[in-house]
């Protein structure tokens, strides 16, 4: 009778300081699941979410905060891929804040001739994309620019020096349009 | 020992078959009647900076210059790119973004010359006494420098293709133009032939391949005999390079002048989904390419003008045209006899393969192998099409081996990480799966579509990871602004409690003990960068002046 309680008290005992043993050597750095949603999200860092960037509303949405549809960037595209991450059903995305965003690549672009050289879009872009000096005129790479608006007034004190752009189609960026779908209705004969 | 017997009989052969492919009419006889006509210079040239695969070219002329025929006026701008020259003399108006050819309305940067008719040579071009003396790396130099690309459609910078890093067996002059309509690599056949062999042997100089097979399908015996006829010639003036040449006739079928699967039909070999040809030791060259090689070496002519077919219903003399680079589309047309402009649908390339542009007004580039111009307007109606049912006969059709409706099913529903696990990357768009579907489905538009779709989420991934990157980059540095700023609080509080300690210490014991001075509070900057040393000569008091 002792024995088999004696056998099985000592194995829980080392498996309890195997396994004791193994989380600490085997711990992992981070959740990795951020890792994953933030590999999602379009990294736009525009804030739409109501986080201060991709990287703590992927962290929001691990820890169960934040719903996954509230990237008007990512799109539905993006609901549906986080979704599939998290095993969860996709949803519509966010009305108010679909409503505000544009389906169409924008980037931003300072007008050179109402400048004052403020530097405070400067801080406020979340890439760096934005070159410049106090009191000299700045610019916009546009090439790094993801057009999250976040330069755009109030944080710009002039009106209209920065605007949104349509991003130029070239021929390596166009995209061939969805075929539509033509079908006659199926005609049953005999 | 043993693999190469094996190889050599009969039950191991490579089949030098293609397949699938489908047969069509060919609709040749339309443009290849008569001979190639030269067509008179446009006032107006565009020059669209990009008209290859790769890099596009630098400008390097300025708008007011005069410039003089095959002059470079955009240089190259990486390894995989292509010069342009001046097509003629003339002075350039304007460089900006105007129409290229295109399935839509897109602007790319030109340089626009305004010709004065002249059509003055650049005194640099001149003839070379002894093409086949200069030696390889002269030779592919100055196909580099002459902005030779392939002008079968591809428009890859041909000196890219002649620098293998292995040995090449069989090098391909591809004169297989299978495509219906199409006819301006037969003329060029028929009335250039002697310029092609010589092309094709000054190849051989840099590449060196054990044997040259010059491939014609068997629905152009003129072309066939002309190459034939030449190679005799050259045999009988004592050329004994062209020993290794061989004429040879394919059977005609839709797509056996694709790269790959003309090296099928020669060698029997197949190149690996993603490699390139001469992994597999061959190198394959359009007609009209080696003419233009031949052109580049032998006058030191860049390449400014090609043969295009203007062809179809609407034309009023269809038939073949030495057109300038840069013309307008609309300029040929006129001269071509079609003349109700606003009726017509030009197809740039072939009816299989090639993209209806969006405005006429564009410019004859470097792969505009066929204008094809048809009357009413159907073809940009959608066909009426019904439902798959699974029949398999684009499986049978595709040159390429996929599967053209798993491929459809996965557009359709736009699952594209299936649609890459099903190689739709390997579809070269030839529209055989389109021409035997029972259902008249548009399944080439729905390849292009998803192919567009996948390439774009390529990019954005790309700039995905840029921007992550950048933003990361950026919190760290605002992460360790801040830290600094709190130290240095952190430390101008400590002097201070200790100034304050100090000061209680001159009360008590009446001697003069300094404290931290105003100025050095004033400027934390400069604390924050001194030495070790320095900062640790806090710790003794300093002279202050109150």
């Amino acid at each position: 009778m002792l024995t088999p309680i004696l056998i099985f008290t000592l194995a829980a005992l080392l498996f309890g300081v195997l396994l004791a043993l193994a989380a600490i050597k085997f711990r992992v750095e981070g959740n990795p699941v951020v890792d994953k949603i933030d590999a999602i999200l379009p990294q736009t860092q525009c804030g739409q979410c109501g986080y201060p960037g991709c990287k703590p509303y992927a962290r929001a949405i691990a820890s169960g905060e934040a719903d996954i549809n509230q990237c008007p960037p990512g799109g539905e595209q993006g609901v549906i891929a986080l979704a599939d991450l998290l095993g969860c059903e996709p949803k519509p995305l966010n009305a108010e804040l679909a409503a505000e965003s544009s389906d169409v690549p924008m980037v931003a672009l300072i007008n050179e001739e109402t400048c004052i050289g403020c530097t405070k879009c400067i801080q406020a872009c979340p890439v760096d994309a934005i070159v410049g000096a106090a009191k000299q005129k700045h610019t916009v790479l546009e090439e790094y620019c993801t057009g999250c608006k976040l330069c755009l007034p109030p944080v710009c004190p002039v009106e209209d020096c920065i605007v949104m752009e349509e991003v130029q189609a070239t021929a390596a960026l166009w995209k061939w349009s969805e075929p539509e779908q033509v079908s006659e209705p199926m005609r049953r004969t005999g | 020992m043993f693999k190469k017997r094996l190889s050599k009989s009969p039950l191991f052969a490579r089949k030098k078959k293609l397949y699938g492919g489908v047969n069509l009419p060919g609709f040749k006889s339309l443009s290849n009647t008569t001979r190639i006509e030269t067509l008179p210079i446009s006032p107006q040239l565009v020059m669209p900076l990009k008209q290859h695969i790769g890099e596009p070219a630098k400008p390097v002329v300025e708008v007011g210059e005069r410039v003089l025929k095959g002059q470079v006026i955009a240089e190259t701008s990486g390894y995989i790119s292509a010069p342009v020259h001046a097509s003629s003399s003339g002075i350039v108006a304007a460089i900006e973004a105007r129409p290229i050819p295109h399935a839509a309305t897109i602007k790319e940067p030109c340089i626009v010359i305004h010709t004065d008719g002249k059509d003055e040579w650049h005194p640099a071009i001149q003839p070379v006494p002894k093409p086949l003396k200069l030696p390889a790396a002269e030779i592919r130099q100055r196909i580099s420098d002459a902005g030779v690309v392939g002008l079968g459609g591809a428009v890859f910078p041909s000196a890219v293709k002649l620098k293998p890093t292995r040995e090449i067996e069989t090098l391909i002059i591809n004169g297989v133009e299978c495509e219906p309509y199409i006819t301006c690599d037969d003329v060029l056949m028929r009335y250039e032939a002697d310029a092609i062999i010589q092309g094709a042997l000054l190849l051989a100089r840099i590449i060196k391949p054990h044997e040259i097979v010059v491939a014609i399908e068997d629905n152009k015996p003129e072309a066939y005999q002309s190459l034939v006829n030449a190679v005799e010639r050259f045999e009988q003036a004592g050329v004994t390079a062209v020993s290794i040449i061989n004429v040879t006739q394919v059977p005609t079928i839709f797509p056996a002048g694709g790269e790959k699967q003309l090296i099928k039909v020669i060698t029997g070999k197949e190149v690996p989904s993603g490699s390139l040809p001469y992994e597999v030791g061959i190198v394959c060259l359009n007609v009209g390419t080696t003419a233009a090689i031949h052109d580049a070496i032998y006058y030191g002519r860049p390449l400014v003008s090609r043969i295009m077919t203007v062809t179809g219903d609407a034309v009023g003399s269809p038939g073949n045209y030495r057109v300038l680079l840069g013309t307008p589309i609309d300029f040929v047309l006129s001269q071509a006899g079609v003349t109700a402009h606003d009726d017509v649908a030009v197809i740039m390339g072939g009816p299989m393969m090639g993209v209806a542009v969006a405005d006429q007004s564009v410019p004859v580039v470097k792969a505009a192998n066929c204008l094809l111009i048809k009357s009413d307007r159907q073809i940009r109606q959608p066909v009426a099409s019904m439902p798959c049912i699974r029949c398999g006969q684009c499986a049978s059709a595709c040159p390429m081996k996929l599967v053209p409706q798993q491929l459809y099913w996965h557009a359709r529903s736009k699952s594209f990480d299936k649609l890459v696990t099903y190689h739709i990357d390997d579809c070269i768009e030839c529209g055989c799966c389109q021409v035997v579907c029972p259902a008249k489905l548009p399944l080439v538009h729905y390849f292009r579509f998803a192919k567009s779709e996948l390439k774009a989420r390529e990019q954005e991934r790309k700039k995905a990871d840029i921007s992550r990157l950048r933003s990361e980059t950026r919190l760290l540095r605002l992460e360790k602004i801040k830290q600094e700023q709190e130290e240095r609080k952190a430390r101008r509080k400590a002097n201070r409690k200790r100034a304050a300690s100090r000061g209680d210490g001159v009360v008590s014991s009446a001697t003069a003990k300094p404290e931290v001075s105003a100025t050095q509070q004033q400027s934390p900057d400069l604390e924050s960068v001194e030495s070790p040393a320095a900062s640790e000569s806090d710790d003794q008091p300093r002279t202050m002046v109150r």
